[in-house]
Protein backbone atom coordinates (compact mmCIF):
# COMPACT_ATOMS: atom_id res chain seq x y z
CA UNK A 1 0.00 0.00 0.00
CA UNK A 2 1.61 3.23 -1.04
CA UNK A 3 1.79 6.53 0.78
CA UNK A 4 0.83 9.63 -1.16
CA UNK A 5 1.99 13.19 -0.58
CA UNK A 6 -1.08 14.01 1.51
CA UNK A 7 -0.37 11.09 3.85
CA UNK A 8 3.27 12.16 4.14
CA UNK A 9 2.07 15.63 5.17
CA UNK A 10 -0.26 14.08 7.75
CA UNK A 11 2.54 11.95 9.26
CA UNK A 12 4.81 15.02 9.37
CA UNK A 13 2.05 16.87 11.22
CA UNK A 14 1.73 14.04 13.76
CA UNK A 15 5.53 14.03 14.17
CA UNK A 16 5.68 17.85 14.50
CA UNK A 17 8.18 18.09 11.65
CA UNK A 18 8.25 20.96 9.20
CA UNK A 19 9.29 19.64 5.81
CA UNK A 20 10.13 21.47 2.59
CA UNK A 21 8.33 20.36 -0.57
CA UNK A 22 11.42 18.61 -1.96
CA UNK A 23 11.83 16.75 1.34
CA UNK A 24 8.24 15.54 1.09
CA UNK A 25 8.85 14.19 -2.40
CA UNK A 26 12.02 12.43 -1.26
CA UNK A 27 10.30 10.96 1.79
CA UNK A 28 7.37 9.71 -0.30
CA UNK A 29 9.84 7.84 -2.48
CA UNK A 30 11.99 6.49 0.39
CA UNK A 31 9.15 5.54 2.73
CA UNK A 32 7.28 3.72 -0.02
CA UNK A 33 10.37 1.64 -0.82
CA UNK A 34 10.95 0.91 2.88
CA UNK A 35 7.31 0.16 3.72
CA UNK A 36 6.97 -2.20 0.76
CA UNK A 37 10.04 -4.05 2.08
CA UNK A 38 8.39 -4.19 5.53
CA UNK A 39 5.26 -5.63 3.94
CA UNK A 40 7.01 -9.00 3.60
CA UNK A 41 6.16 -9.54 7.29
CA UNK A 42 2.55 -9.96 6.22
CA UNK A 43 3.53 -13.29 4.60
CA UNK A 44 4.27 -14.72 8.01
CA UNK A 45 1.45 -16.25 10.01
CA UNK A 46 1.76 -14.93 13.57
CA UNK A 47 -1.64 -16.02 14.88
CA UNK A 48 -1.43 -16.84 18.58
CA UNK A 49 2.08 -15.35 18.99
CA UNK A 50 2.40 -12.91 21.89
CA UNK A 51 4.09 -9.62 20.97
CA UNK A 52 7.55 -9.20 22.54
CA UNK A 53 8.06 -5.54 23.40
CA UNK A 54 11.15 -6.02 25.50
CA UNK A 55 13.90 -8.64 25.77
CA UNK A 56 13.91 -8.79 29.58
CA UNK A 57 11.14 -10.18 31.70
CA UNK A 58 11.12 -7.28 34.15
CA UNK A 59 8.14 -5.24 35.16
CA UNK A 60 7.19 -2.71 37.79
CA UNK A 61 10.63 -2.08 39.22
CA UNK A 62 10.05 -0.14 42.42
CA UNK A 63 12.43 1.72 44.64
CA UNK A 64 12.15 3.38 48.02
CA UNK A 65 10.95 6.98 47.88
CA UNK A 66 14.03 8.60 49.39
CA UNK A 67 14.45 12.39 49.30
CA UNK A 68 17.65 13.46 47.53
CA UNK A 69 19.09 16.68 46.19
CA UNK A 70 18.12 17.66 42.65
CA UNK A 71 19.75 19.89 40.04
CA UNK A 72 20.28 23.51 40.97
CA UNK A 73 18.10 25.93 39.02
CA UNK A 74 21.05 27.42 37.14
CA UNK A 75 22.24 23.99 36.05
CA UNK A 76 18.79 22.90 34.95
CA UNK A 77 18.34 26.08 32.91
CA UNK A 78 21.87 26.26 31.51
CA UNK A 79 20.90 24.87 28.08
CA UNK A 80 17.50 26.59 27.89
CA UNK A 81 16.94 28.32 24.53
CA UNK A 82 14.97 31.09 26.26
CA UNK A 83 15.54 31.46 29.98
CA UNK A 84 13.18 33.86 31.72
CA UNK A 85 14.14 34.23 35.33
CA UNK A 86 13.82 30.79 36.85
CA UNK A 87 11.61 29.50 34.05
CA UNK A 88 11.80 28.12 30.52
CA UNK A 89 10.30 30.68 28.15
CA UNK A 90 7.92 29.35 25.47
CA UNK A 91 5.23 30.97 23.30
CA UNK A 92 1.75 31.15 24.82
CA UNK A 93 0.04 27.77 24.82
CA UNK A 94 -3.46 29.31 24.76
CA UNK A 95 -4.40 32.42 22.81
CA UNK B 1 56.44 7.04 25.05
CA UNK B 2 54.94 5.30 22.01
CA UNK B 3 51.34 4.70 22.94
CA UNK B 4 49.93 3.55 19.66
CA UNK B 5 50.58 -0.15 20.11
CA UNK B 6 50.36 -0.33 23.87
CA UNK B 7 47.34 -2.13 25.30
CA UNK B 8 45.17 -0.63 28.02
CA UNK B 9 46.37 -3.28 30.47
CA UNK B 10 50.01 -2.41 29.70
CA UNK B 11 49.38 1.32 30.03
CA UNK B 12 47.83 0.76 33.45
CA UNK B 13 50.83 -1.35 34.47
CA UNK B 14 53.26 1.36 33.30
CA UNK B 15 51.34 3.91 35.32
CA UNK B 16 50.82 1.84 38.46
CA UNK B 17 54.44 0.64 38.34
CA UNK B 18 55.70 4.21 38.18
CA UNK B 19 57.28 4.00 34.69
CA UNK B 20 54.97 6.68 33.31
CA UNK B 21 52.82 9.42 34.78
CA UNK B 22 49.21 9.88 33.75
CA UNK B 23 50.28 13.29 32.46
CA UNK B 24 52.90 11.75 30.15
CA UNK B 25 50.45 9.12 28.94
CA UNK B 26 47.78 11.75 28.28
CA UNK B 27 50.20 14.06 26.45
CA UNK B 28 51.32 11.18 24.29
CA UNK B 29 47.72 10.24 23.50
CA UNK B 30 46.77 13.83 22.66
CA UNK B 31 49.84 14.09 20.42
CA UNK B 32 48.84 10.98 18.44
CA UNK B 33 45.31 12.39 18.06
CA UNK B 34 46.82 15.66 16.75
CA UNK B 35 48.99 13.78 14.26
CA UNK B 36 46.41 11.33 12.97
CA UNK B 37 42.95 12.67 13.47
CA UNK B 38 43.27 15.28 10.73
CA UNK B 39 42.94 12.40 8.25
CA UNK B 40 40.69 10.05 10.23
CA UNK B 41 38.36 12.63 11.82
CA UNK B 42 37.25 10.22 14.52
CA UNK B 43 36.69 12.92 17.14
CA UNK B 44 34.04 15.60 17.41
CA UNK B 45 35.62 17.22 20.49
CA UNK B 46 38.98 16.57 22.08
CA UNK B 47 38.90 17.67 25.71
CA UNK B 48 42.58 18.44 26.25
CA UNK B 49 42.06 20.54 29.38
CA UNK B 50 39.69 18.04 31.01
CA UNK B 51 41.96 15.10 30.18
CA UNK B 52 45.03 16.83 31.62
CA UNK B 53 43.09 17.83 34.75
CA UNK B 54 42.01 14.24 35.26
CA UNK B 55 45.60 13.07 34.66
CA UNK B 56 46.84 15.44 37.35
CA UNK B 57 44.25 14.11 39.83
CA UNK B 58 45.22 10.51 39.06
CA UNK B 59 48.93 11.33 39.41
CA UNK B 60 48.24 12.95 42.78
CA UNK B 61 46.30 9.89 43.86
CA UNK B 62 49.28 7.70 43.00
CA UNK B 63 51.65 10.06 44.81
CA UNK B 64 49.51 9.78 47.96
CA UNK B 65 49.72 6.00 47.75
CA UNK B 66 45.96 5.55 47.34
CA UNK B 67 44.38 2.53 45.67
CA UNK B 68 44.25 3.03 41.91
CA UNK B 69 41.29 2.15 39.69
CA UNK B 70 41.02 -0.56 37.07
CA UNK B 71 41.75 1.91 34.28
CA UNK B 72 44.18 4.16 36.13
CA UNK B 73 45.92 6.42 33.64
CA UNK B 74 44.30 4.81 30.59
CA UNK B 75 42.89 7.17 27.91
CA UNK B 76 39.33 6.35 26.86
CA UNK B 77 37.24 7.98 24.10
CA UNK B 78 33.46 8.25 24.37
CA UNK B 79 30.90 8.12 21.62
CA UNK B 80 29.12 11.48 21.61
CA UNK B 81 25.86 9.75 22.55
CA UNK B 82 26.88 9.80 26.24
CA UNK B 83 26.23 12.75 28.50
CA UNK B 84 29.33 14.23 30.09
CA UNK B 85 28.76 16.97 32.61
CA UNK B 86 29.81 20.35 31.23
CA UNK B 87 31.10 18.93 27.93
CA UNK B 88 29.50 19.36 24.51
CA UNK B 89 27.24 16.37 23.84
CA UNK B 90 25.79 16.59 20.35
CA UNK B 91 24.80 13.01 19.46
CA UNK B 92 26.04 13.93 15.97
CA UNK B 93 23.08 16.31 15.56
CA UNK B 94 22.71 20.02 14.92
CA UNK B 95 19.71 20.05 17.23
CA UNK B 96 22.07 19.44 20.18
CA UNK B 97 24.89 21.69 18.91
CA UNK B 98 24.71 23.92 21.97
CA UNK B 99 23.78 21.31 24.59
CA UNK B 100 26.01 20.72 27.60
CA UNK B 101 24.54 18.14 30.00
CA UNK B 102 24.33 19.00 33.69
CA UNK B 103 25.20 15.41 34.69
CA UNK B 104 27.41 12.43 33.79
CA UNK B 105 26.05 9.25 32.25
CA UNK B 106 26.38 6.22 34.53
CA UNK B 107 29.22 4.74 32.45
CA UNK B 108 31.04 8.08 32.51
CA UNK B 109 30.82 8.17 36.31
CA UNK B 110 32.09 4.58 36.42
CA UNK B 111 35.05 5.46 34.17
CA UNK B 112 35.95 8.41 36.38
CA UNK B 113 35.82 6.12 39.44
CA UNK B 114 38.13 3.72 37.59
CA UNK B 115 40.63 6.62 37.16
CA UNK B 116 40.39 6.55 33.37
CA UNK B 117 41.39 9.63 31.36
CA UNK B 118 38.44 10.80 29.23
CA UNK B 119 40.04 12.38 26.16
CA UNK B 120 36.99 13.37 24.14
CA UNK B 121 33.85 12.60 22.22
CA UNK B 122 33.80 10.64 18.98
CA UNK B 123 31.82 11.06 15.80
CA UNK B 124 28.68 9.07 15.07
CA UNK B 125 25.66 8.90 12.83
CA UNK B 126 23.11 11.47 14.03
CA UNK B 127 21.23 9.97 17.01
CA UNK B 128 23.05 6.67 16.26
CA UNK B 129 20.94 6.20 13.13
CA UNK B 130 23.14 4.82 10.42
CA UNK B 131 25.72 2.22 9.49
CA UNK B 132 28.51 4.40 8.08
CA UNK B 133 28.86 7.54 10.29
CA UNK B 134 28.02 9.54 7.16
CA UNK B 135 24.81 10.72 8.84
CA UNK B 136 26.81 12.85 11.29
CA UNK B 137 25.77 16.49 11.01
CA UNK B 138 29.42 17.49 11.52
CA UNK B 139 31.85 15.55 9.36
CA UNK B 140 32.65 12.20 7.79
CA UNK B 141 34.96 9.80 9.61
CA UNK B 142 37.33 7.68 7.53
CA UNK B 143 38.37 4.07 7.89
CA UNK B 144 42.04 3.96 8.99
CA UNK B 145 42.63 1.00 6.64
CA UNK B 146 41.43 2.92 3.57
CA UNK B 147 40.57 6.60 3.83
CA UNK B 148 38.13 6.31 0.92
CA UNK B 149 35.98 3.91 2.91
CA UNK B 150 33.57 4.06 5.83
CA UNK B 151 34.61 2.99 9.33
CA UNK B 152 31.06 1.65 9.70
CA UNK B 153 28.51 3.06 12.07
CA UNK B 154 26.92 4.32 14.01
CA UNK B 155 29.89 4.23 16.45
CA UNK B 156 32.33 4.83 13.57
CA UNK B 157 34.33 7.50 15.39
CA UNK B 158 35.04 5.28 18.40
CA UNK B 159 36.03 2.34 16.18
CA UNK B 160 38.27 4.46 13.95
CA UNK B 161 39.98 6.12 16.94
CA UNK B 162 40.91 2.72 18.40
CA UNK B 163 41.91 1.20 15.05
CA UNK B 164 44.11 4.22 14.24
CA UNK B 165 45.93 3.90 17.57
CA UNK B 166 44.64 7.25 18.83
CA UNK B 167 43.25 5.64 22.01
CA UNK B 168 43.50 2.10 23.40
CA UNK B 169 39.84 2.01 24.43
CA UNK B 170 36.56 3.59 23.46
CA UNK B 171 32.91 3.31 24.39
CA UNK B 172 30.16 2.85 21.82
CA UNK B 173 26.48 2.03 21.75
CA UNK B 174 24.79 -0.74 19.79
CA UNK B 175 21.11 -0.63 18.82
CA UNK B 176 21.31 -2.85 15.73
CA UNK B 177 25.03 -3.54 15.35
CA UNK B 178 26.51 -0.09 15.93
CA UNK B 179 29.44 -1.48 17.96
CA UNK B 180 30.00 -4.82 16.24
CA UNK B 181 29.75 -3.63 12.63
CA UNK B 182 32.30 -0.76 12.90
CA UNK B 183 34.60 -3.01 14.97
CA UNK B 184 34.44 -5.57 12.15
CA UNK B 185 35.04 -2.99 9.41
CA UNK B 186 37.95 -1.43 11.33
CA UNK B 187 39.66 -4.69 12.36
CA UNK B 188 39.26 -4.35 16.13
CA UNK B 189 37.29 -5.92 18.98
CA UNK B 190 33.81 -4.55 19.71
CA UNK B 191 31.30 -5.99 22.11
CA UNK B 192 27.58 -5.48 22.69
CA UNK B 193 26.67 -6.78 26.14
CA UNK B 194 23.32 -8.40 26.93
CA UNK B 195 20.41 -5.99 27.15
CA UNK B 196 20.32 -4.91 30.79
CA UNK B 197 24.01 -5.56 31.53
CA UNK B 198 25.09 -1.89 31.40
CA UNK B 199 23.03 1.04 32.66
CA UNK B 200 21.72 3.31 29.93
CA UNK B 201 21.36 6.28 32.31
CA UNK B 202 22.79 9.28 30.44
CA UNK B 203 22.84 7.48 27.09
CA UNK B 204 20.85 9.55 24.62
CA UNK B 205 18.02 7.17 23.74
CA UNK B 206 17.34 5.83 20.25
CA UNK B 207 15.52 2.47 20.59
CA UNK B 208 15.12 1.92 24.31
CA UNK B 209 14.37 -1.81 24.15
CA UNK B 210 17.43 -2.36 21.90
CA UNK B 211 20.17 0.10 23.00
CA UNK B 212 23.21 -1.19 24.91
CA UNK B 213 26.56 0.39 25.72
CA UNK B 214 29.78 -1.55 25.15
CA UNK B 215 33.55 -1.48 24.68
CA UNK B 216 35.94 -1.14 21.73
CA UNK B 217 39.53 -2.34 22.14
CA UNK B 218 42.42 -3.79 20.13
CA UNK B 219 42.36 -7.07 22.02
CA UNK B 220 39.86 -9.12 23.97
CA UNK B 221 41.46 -8.71 27.39
CA UNK B 222 41.19 -4.92 27.08
CA UNK B 223 37.56 -5.17 25.99
CA UNK B 224 36.87 -7.36 29.03
CA UNK B 225 38.62 -4.85 31.29
CA UNK B 226 36.48 -1.99 29.99
CA UNK B 227 33.28 -4.03 30.22
CA UNK B 228 34.11 -4.96 33.82
CA UNK B 229 34.36 -1.25 34.67
CA UNK B 230 30.97 -0.26 33.27
CA UNK B 231 28.74 -3.32 33.83
CA UNK B 232 26.30 -3.72 36.68
CA UNK B 233 23.06 -2.52 38.17
CA UNK B 234 22.20 1.16 38.48
CA UNK B 235 18.98 2.24 40.18
CA UNK B 236 18.61 5.06 37.64
CA UNK B 237 18.00 2.58 34.80
CA UNK B 238 15.27 0.15 35.81
CA UNK B 239 16.17 -2.11 32.87
CA UNK B 240 19.71 -2.62 34.18
CA UNK B 241 19.47 -5.97 35.90
CA UNK B 242 20.36 -6.79 39.48
CA UNK B 243 22.69 -9.66 38.70
CA UNK B 244 26.20 -10.13 40.02
CA UNK B 245 28.86 -8.96 37.55
CA UNK B 246 31.31 -11.80 36.87
CA UNK B 247 35.03 -10.95 36.93
CA UNK B 248 35.23 -10.36 33.18
CA UNK B 249 38.81 -9.13 33.37
CA UNK B 250 39.98 -12.42 34.95
CA UNK B 251 39.38 -14.18 31.68
CA UNK B 252 40.14 -17.82 31.21
CA UNK B 253 43.06 -18.57 28.90
CA UNK B 254 41.87 -22.14 28.59
CA UNK B 255 39.91 -23.19 25.52
CA UNK B 256 36.30 -23.94 26.39
CA UNK B 257 35.76 -27.71 26.29
CA UNK B 258 33.42 -29.13 25.31
CA UNK B 259 32.38 -26.37 22.92
CA UNK B 260 29.55 -26.62 20.42
CA UNK B 261 29.34 -23.83 17.85
CA UNK B 262 26.12 -23.26 15.96
CA UNK B 263 26.60 -21.96 12.43
CA UNK B 264 23.30 -20.58 11.11
CA UNK B 265 22.91 -21.41 7.42
CA UNK B 266 20.89 -18.18 7.00
CA UNK B 267 24.09 -16.18 7.69
CA UNK B 268 25.77 -17.62 4.59
CA UNK B 269 23.21 -16.87 1.90
CA UNK B 270 22.96 -14.46 -1.01
CA UNK B 271 24.67 -11.11 -0.46
CA UNK B 272 27.61 -12.50 1.53
CA UNK B 273 30.95 -11.45 0.04
CA UNK B 274 33.12 -14.41 -1.02
CA UNK B 275 36.25 -13.24 0.80
CA UNK B 276 34.27 -12.64 4.01
CA UNK B 277 32.77 -16.13 3.80
CA UNK B 278 36.20 -17.68 3.23
CA UNK B 279 37.68 -15.95 6.29
CA UNK B 280 34.74 -16.98 8.49
CA UNK B 281 34.95 -20.61 7.30
CA UNK B 282 38.69 -20.58 8.01
CA UNK B 283 37.97 -19.28 11.53
CA UNK B 284 35.56 -22.17 12.10
CA UNK B 285 38.39 -24.54 11.12
CA UNK B 286 40.57 -22.94 13.77
CA UNK B 287 37.87 -23.71 16.33
CA UNK B 288 37.58 -27.26 15.03
CA UNK B 289 41.31 -27.62 15.49
CA UNK B 290 40.79 -26.63 19.15
CA UNK B 291 38.29 -29.44 19.63
CA UNK B 292 35.04 -27.57 19.00
CA UNK B 293 32.04 -29.28 17.45
CA UNK B 294 30.58 -27.31 14.56
CA UNK B 295 26.86 -27.71 14.12
CA UNK B 296 24.79 -26.56 11.16
CA UNK B 297 21.78 -24.76 12.65
CA UNK B 298 18.84 -22.71 11.43
CA UNK B 299 17.43 -19.38 12.54
CA UNK B 300 14.42 -19.60 10.24
CA UNK B 301 13.06 -16.08 10.83
CA UNK B 302 16.34 -14.32 9.98
CA UNK B 303 14.97 -13.11 6.66
CA UNK B 304 12.32 -11.11 8.51
CA UNK B 305 14.75 -9.57 11.00
CA UNK B 306 15.65 -6.39 9.10
CA UNK B 307 11.99 -5.54 8.55
CA UNK B 308 11.01 -6.30 12.16
CA UNK B 309 14.01 -4.40 13.51
CA UNK B 310 13.44 -1.21 11.51
CA UNK B 311 9.76 -1.18 12.54
CA UNK B 312 10.57 -1.57 16.25
CA UNK B 313 13.57 0.76 16.22
CA UNK B 314 11.87 3.57 14.33
CA UNK B 315 8.70 3.30 16.42
CA UNK B 316 10.75 3.67 19.60
CA UNK B 317 12.84 6.44 18.02
CA UNK B 318 9.81 8.50 17.00
CA UNK B 319 8.71 8.47 20.62
CA UNK B 320 12.17 9.05 22.13
CA UNK B 321 12.97 11.94 19.81
CA UNK B 322 9.71 13.75 20.60
CA UNK B 323 11.63 15.41 23.45
CA UNK B 324 13.64 17.55 21.00
CA UNK B 325 11.09 20.29 20.55
CA UNK B 326 13.08 23.46 21.14
CA UNK B 327 11.48 23.92 24.57
CA UNK B 328 13.94 23.06 27.32
CA UNK B 329 17.30 22.48 25.66
CA UNK B 330 18.82 22.16 22.23
CA UNK B 331 18.12 24.21 19.15
CA UNK B 332 15.04 26.43 18.91
CA UNK B 333 14.05 27.96 15.58
CA UNK B 334 14.34 31.75 15.54
CA UNK B 335 11.16 32.41 13.55
CA UNK B 336 7.81 30.85 14.40
CA UNK B 337 4.14 31.81 14.76
CA UNK B 338 3.05 29.81 17.82
CA UNK B 339 4.00 26.90 20.07
CA UNK B 340 3.23 24.09 17.58
CA UNK B 341 5.03 26.01 14.87
CA UNK B 342 8.02 26.37 17.19
CA UNK B 343 8.13 22.59 17.60
CA UNK B 344 7.75 21.91 13.87
CA UNK B 345 10.35 24.44 12.76
CA UNK B 346 12.89 23.62 15.47
CA UNK B 347 12.69 19.94 14.55
CA UNK B 348 12.59 20.57 10.80
CA UNK B 349 15.73 22.73 11.01
CA UNK B 350 17.54 20.66 13.62
CA UNK B 351 17.24 17.08 12.35
CA UNK B 352 19.07 15.61 9.36
CA UNK B 353 17.54 13.56 6.54
CA UNK B 354 17.95 10.06 8.03
CA UNK B 355 16.60 11.09 11.42
CA UNK B 356 13.56 12.66 9.75
CA UNK B 357 13.08 9.51 7.69
CA UNK B 358 13.09 7.31 10.79
CA UNK B 359 10.84 9.62 12.81
CA UNK B 360 8.40 9.62 9.89
CA UNK B 361 8.51 5.85 9.51
CA UNK B 362 8.13 5.30 13.25
CA UNK B 363 5.25 7.78 13.49
CA UNK B 364 3.52 6.09 10.56
CA UNK B 365 3.80 2.56 11.95
CA UNK B 366 2.44 3.67 15.32
CA UNK B 367 -0.37 5.77 13.88
CA UNK B 368 -4.03 4.92 14.05
CA UNK B 369 -4.95 2.21 11.55
CA UNK B 370 -1.36 1.02 11.01
CA UNK B 371 -0.18 0.08 14.50
CA UNK B 372 -1.43 -3.54 14.45
CA UNK B 373 -0.34 -4.19 10.89
CA UNK B 374 3.19 -2.93 11.43
CA UNK B 375 4.34 -2.31 14.98
CA UNK B 376 2.47 -5.13 16.73
CA UNK B 377 3.22 -7.48 13.85
CA UNK B 378 6.93 -6.67 14.22
CA UNK B 379 6.77 -7.44 17.95
CA UNK B 380 5.28 -10.86 17.18
CA UNK B 381 8.06 -11.54 14.69
CA UNK B 382 10.49 -10.37 17.36
CA UNK B 383 9.25 -13.15 19.64
CA UNK B 384 9.71 -15.71 16.86
CA UNK B 385 13.28 -14.47 16.31
CA UNK B 386 14.03 -14.77 20.02
CA UNK B 387 12.54 -18.30 20.09
CA UNK B 388 14.82 -19.28 17.19
CA UNK B 389 17.84 -18.29 19.28
CA UNK B 390 16.51 -19.98 22.44
CA UNK B 391 16.20 -23.20 20.51
CA UNK B 392 19.74 -23.04 19.11
CA UNK B 393 21.22 -22.22 22.53
CA UNK B 394 19.60 -25.38 23.94
CA UNK B 395 22.19 -27.33 21.97
CA UNK B 396 25.00 -24.85 21.26
CA UNK B 397 27.27 -22.72 23.44
CA UNK B 398 27.68 -19.94 20.93
CA UNK B 399 26.66 -18.94 17.41
CA UNK B 400 29.35 -17.88 14.96
CA UNK B 401 29.10 -16.14 11.60
CA UNK B 402 30.22 -13.01 9.77
CA UNK B 403 29.68 -9.63 11.45
CA UNK B 404 28.77 -7.94 8.16
CA UNK B 405 28.05 -9.24 4.67
CA UNK B 406 30.85 -7.18 3.09
CA UNK B 407 34.05 -5.43 4.12
CA UNK B 408 34.02 -1.63 4.52
CA UNK B 409 32.15 -0.01 1.64
CA UNK B 410 33.16 3.23 -0.04
CA UNK B 411 32.04 6.54 1.41
CA UNK B 412 29.01 7.73 -0.54
CA UNK B 413 28.23 4.27 -1.89
CA UNK B 414 24.97 3.74 0.01
CA UNK B 415 24.03 7.28 1.04
CA UNK B 416 21.31 7.60 -1.62
CA UNK B 417 19.73 4.23 -0.86
CA UNK B 418 18.52 3.94 2.76
CA UNK B 419 17.19 0.41 2.30
CA UNK B 420 20.58 -0.86 1.05
CA UNK B 421 22.16 0.72 4.14
CA UNK B 422 19.61 -1.02 6.41
CA UNK B 423 20.34 -4.38 4.77
CA UNK B 424 24.04 -4.10 5.68
CA UNK B 425 22.95 -4.75 9.31
CA UNK B 426 21.42 -8.11 8.47
CA UNK B 427 23.62 -10.27 10.77
CA UNK B 428 23.81 -7.95 13.76
CA UNK B 429 20.25 -6.74 14.37
CA UNK B 430 18.73 -10.03 15.54
CA UNK B 431 20.91 -9.97 18.67
CA UNK B 432 19.37 -6.62 19.67
CA UNK B 433 15.84 -7.88 19.08
CA UNK B 434 16.59 -10.88 21.33
CA UNK B 435 18.77 -9.01 23.87
CA UNK B 436 21.81 -11.25 23.31
CA UNK B 437 25.46 -10.39 23.92
CA UNK B 438 27.66 -10.36 20.82
CA UNK B 439 31.24 -9.61 19.92
CA UNK B 440 33.09 -8.90 16.69
CA UNK B 441 36.75 -9.92 16.52
CA UNK B 442 39.24 -9.65 13.63
CA UNK B 443 39.39 -12.86 11.56
CA UNK B 444 41.23 -11.92 8.39
CA UNK B 445 41.69 -9.45 5.57
CA UNK B 446 40.53 -9.17 2.00
CA UNK B 447 43.02 -9.29 -0.88
CA UNK B 448 42.94 -5.48 -0.92
CA UNK B 449 43.77 -5.30 2.79
CA UNK B 450 40.39 -4.58 4.39
CA UNK B 451 39.63 -6.18 7.76
CA UNK B 452 36.99 -8.89 8.17
CA UNK B 453 35.01 -9.36 11.40
CA UNK B 454 33.87 -12.61 13.01
CA UNK B 455 30.70 -12.31 15.06
CA UNK B 456 30.13 -14.54 18.08
CA UNK B 457 26.77 -14.51 19.87
CA UNK B 458 25.83 -16.14 23.18
CA UNK B 459 22.72 -16.59 25.30
CA UNK B 460 21.73 -13.61 27.50
CA UNK B 461 24.23 -12.84 30.29
CA UNK B 462 26.84 -15.30 29.02
CA UNK B 463 29.42 -12.59 28.36
CA UNK B 464 32.09 -14.64 30.11
CA UNK B 465 31.63 -17.57 27.78
CA UNK B 466 31.63 -15.17 24.83
CA UNK B 467 34.95 -13.67 25.92
CA UNK B 468 36.49 -17.08 26.54
CA UNK B 469 35.46 -18.36 23.12
CA UNK B 470 36.72 -15.16 21.46
CA UNK B 471 40.04 -15.44 23.32
CA UNK B 472 40.55 -19.03 22.09
CA UNK B 473 40.65 -17.72 18.52
CA UNK B 474 42.76 -14.68 19.35
CA UNK B 475 45.46 -16.88 20.95
CA UNK B 476 45.74 -18.94 17.78
CA UNK B 477 45.85 -16.08 15.27
CA UNK B 478 47.57 -12.73 14.78
CA UNK B 479 44.91 -10.78 12.87
CA UNK B 480 44.44 -8.47 15.86
CA UNK B 481 48.14 -7.51 15.77
CA UNK B 482 47.93 -5.93 12.33
CA UNK B 483 47.79 -2.15 12.18
CA UNK B 484 46.74 0.16 9.37
CA UNK B 485 49.65 1.67 7.42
Amino acid sequence: MSLDVEQIRWIAHLARLELADDEIDGLARDLNAIVSYMDQLQQLNTDGIEPLAHPLDVKNVFREDVPASSLAVDEALASAPDRRGNYFGVPAVLD
Amino acid sequence: MAMMDTSAAEIRQLFVGGQASAREITHSCLEVIRQRDGNIKAFLHVDEAGALDQARLVDEKRARGEALGQLAGVPVALKDVLCVRGQPTTCGSKILASFTPPYDAHVVARLRQADAILVGKTNMDEFAMGSSTENSAYHTTRNPWDLERTPGGSSGGSAAAVAAGEVPLAIGSDTGGSIRQPAGLCGIVGMKPSYGRVSRFGLIAYGSSLDQIGPFARNIADAALLLACVAGHDARDSTSVERAVPAYAQMSEQPLRPLTIGVPREFFGAGLDGEVEKAVRAALEVYQGLGATIRDVSLPHTRFAVAAYYLVATAEASSNLARYDGGHFGRRATMFDNLIDMYCRSRGEGFGAEVKRRIMLGTHVLSSGYRDAYYVKALKVRRLIKQDFDEVFNNCDVIIGPTSPTPAFKLGEKVGDPLAMYLSDVYTISANLAGLPGISIPCGFTGSGLPIGLQILAAPFEEQKLLQVARMFERETDWHDRRPG
